[in-house]
């Protein structure tokens, strides 16, 4: 079981009030998780990751175990504490002033 | 009897504004789609329960929603019509919404960049929907005016969008650059005497316009003077913030230009200015009185660097010559200390009689007129900044 916390602009989006569980086939890394999120949730497709190029959005950031892995590659594994389910894999919407 | 329902969006939310037909007493909705950027929202004329609803986010992109119910509801549209709008457990079917340019072979090419602001190319991105357009008779059929300047069209009721890449692909698109809020689509008007007639309106390109349904589009800027290009009298670079007509004659159409009100007579093919005795030329809004083709008004605004009304008052001018000879409308309007602006989208007008007229700020006040603009009331006051402001006139 994957856990995923979601912003709550997202949240609200897809009509959630707390962490998302998952589950992930095979490998568990930033791909494999959003492509079961986005199954799972459709109206999510494009607002993490864009519609087009798949890459994710500008201003969209991706934390696990205290560590900031928005620019890991997509397929990389995730970190056992996130395939485990002890950890969250965090979407966060980057802070971009006050 | 009958009332009216203005559709507010905001910078954080969109906000459900009724009344009866008398427009004195208002109900107030909570938040809706609370947090979200709310571009524009407009109800379908062929159904009034059927609103779409541009809700937007520099973190998230751009969400379509839609209702079916005169805003009691809201859904992404992407669900057949008949079958429920969640899965058995409770989840939203809709999917987001693709706005995805033209890049085919046939017709796409080679409508790959526009100038940017120092004049460099740069390639077009999709960031959001400025405007929803319903269609004058099929609630399943509606245009979006997006930026980069696009337009997009949805024929099942905003689940799918196809660009009609004809605009872009005229010939000038190259030469298109952004306005100080970006480079929008931001003024849709649909011809009720030819449905293949629509004018449109970019900043900071100009006016365009079509004949055949969307396929091929042409500028029409004759007359526009803007002394903030290189070439005062160009074809396009013009910065036109709204254009608007009045249905029984829609050959005729009134402009806020980035400088000066204009007016056409002949569909676009030339203009001229009618900014007559107005405080400032400058603005964003401007509209057409519901039963006089030939009174308009405008929110004049100090200047391009001063996005405020002149003199701290807030002042709509009426026209009611079809420009040129303007009279200040202040009864009920702060009269000093005002220093909000009111954005292009941001002004409306209902069909009862008498007309009542409408705008939102960026101060967050909704104020209403059911008296063709002689006097005033706020509907509310305290809303974030007021993106858009449109009105639906209820049997």
């Amino acid at each position: 079981m994957i856990r995923v916390t979601l912003p709550p602009h997202l949240r609200k989006l897809a009509h959630l009030d707390g962490e998302v569980e998952l589950e992930v086939e095979g490998e568990v890394s930033q791909r494999s998780v959003l492509d079961a999120l986005e199954a799972r949730y459709p109206m999510l497709r494009g607002t993490i990751r864009d519609h087009v190029t798949h890459k994710r959005r500008a201003f969209v950031r991706f934390f696990a175990c205290g560590e900031d892995l928005s620019h890991e590659a997509p397929d990389a594994p995730l970190p056992k504490a996130i395939a485990s389910g002890a950890e969250p894999f965090m979407v966060v919407g980057a802070i971009a002033g006050g | 009897m009958s009332g009216v329902r203005v559709l507010v969006g905001t910078r954080k939310g969109a906000f459900i504004l009724t009344s009866d037909g008398k427009r004195e007493k208002w109900q107030v909705s909570e938040p809706l789609f609370a947090g979200w950027e709310l571009y524009h929202l407009k109800g379908s004329p062929a159904d009034p329960n059927r609103i779409y609803a541009s809700q937007t986010s520099g973190w998230f992109g751009q969400i379509i929603q839609r209702s079916d119910d005169g805003g009691k509801t809201w859904h992404q549209p992407g669900t057949p019509p008949g079958e429920p709008t969640t899965l058995p457990d409770g989840t939203p079917k809709g999917e987001s919404n693709k706005f995805v340019y033209d890049d085919s072979a046939e017709t796409g090419k080679p409508l790959t960049t526009h100038q940017w602001y120092d004049g460099s190319l740069k390639p077009w991105e999709f960031k959001r929907v400025w405007h929803v357009e319903p269609s004058l008779n099929d609630p399943d059929t509606v245009y979006a005016g997006v930026e980069d300047a696009a337009l997009f069209r949805s024929t099942d009721g905003g689940q799918s969008w196809q660009e009609l890449s004809g605009l872009r692909g005229h010939g000038t698109g190259p030469d298109w650059q952004p306005g100080a809020g970006g480079m929008c689509l931001h003024t849709v008007l649909l011809d009720p005497s030819d449905p293949k007639r629509i004018f449109i309106a970019i900043s900071s390109a100009g006016a365009f316009r079509t004949d055949d349904g969307g396929k091929t589009w042409r500028p029409i800027n004759r007359g526009l003077h803007s002394l903030y290009i290189p070439n005062p009298t160009a074809e396009v670079g013009h910065c036109v913030h709204r254009i608007a007509l009045h249905p029984t004659r829609p050959n005729v159409l009134f402009m806020q230009k980035h400088w000066d009100v204009m007016r056409s007579d002949d569909g676009g093919e030339s203009w001229r200015e009618i900014s007559g005795n107005l405080p400032t030329d400058f603005g964003f809004v401007i509209d057409v009185h519901a039963h006089e083709p030939e009174t308009i008004y405008v929110v004049p605004i100090k200047s391009d660097g001063e996005h405020y009304p002149p003199d701290g008052k807030l002042r709509v001018f009426r026209s009611r010559s079809g420009g040129n000879e303007w009279e200040a409308l202040t009864k009920c309007l702060p009269q000093s200390d005002c220093y909000v602006n009111v954005l292009r989208d941001a002004m409306a007008v209902d069909a009862l009689d008498k007309c009542g007229v409408y705008f939102g700020t960026t101060g967050g006040q909704v104020y209403a007129s059911a008296d063709a603009g002689d006097s005033w009331a706020p509907i509310v006051r305290d809303l974030p900044a007021v993106l858009s402001v449109e009105v639906q006139t209820l049997p």
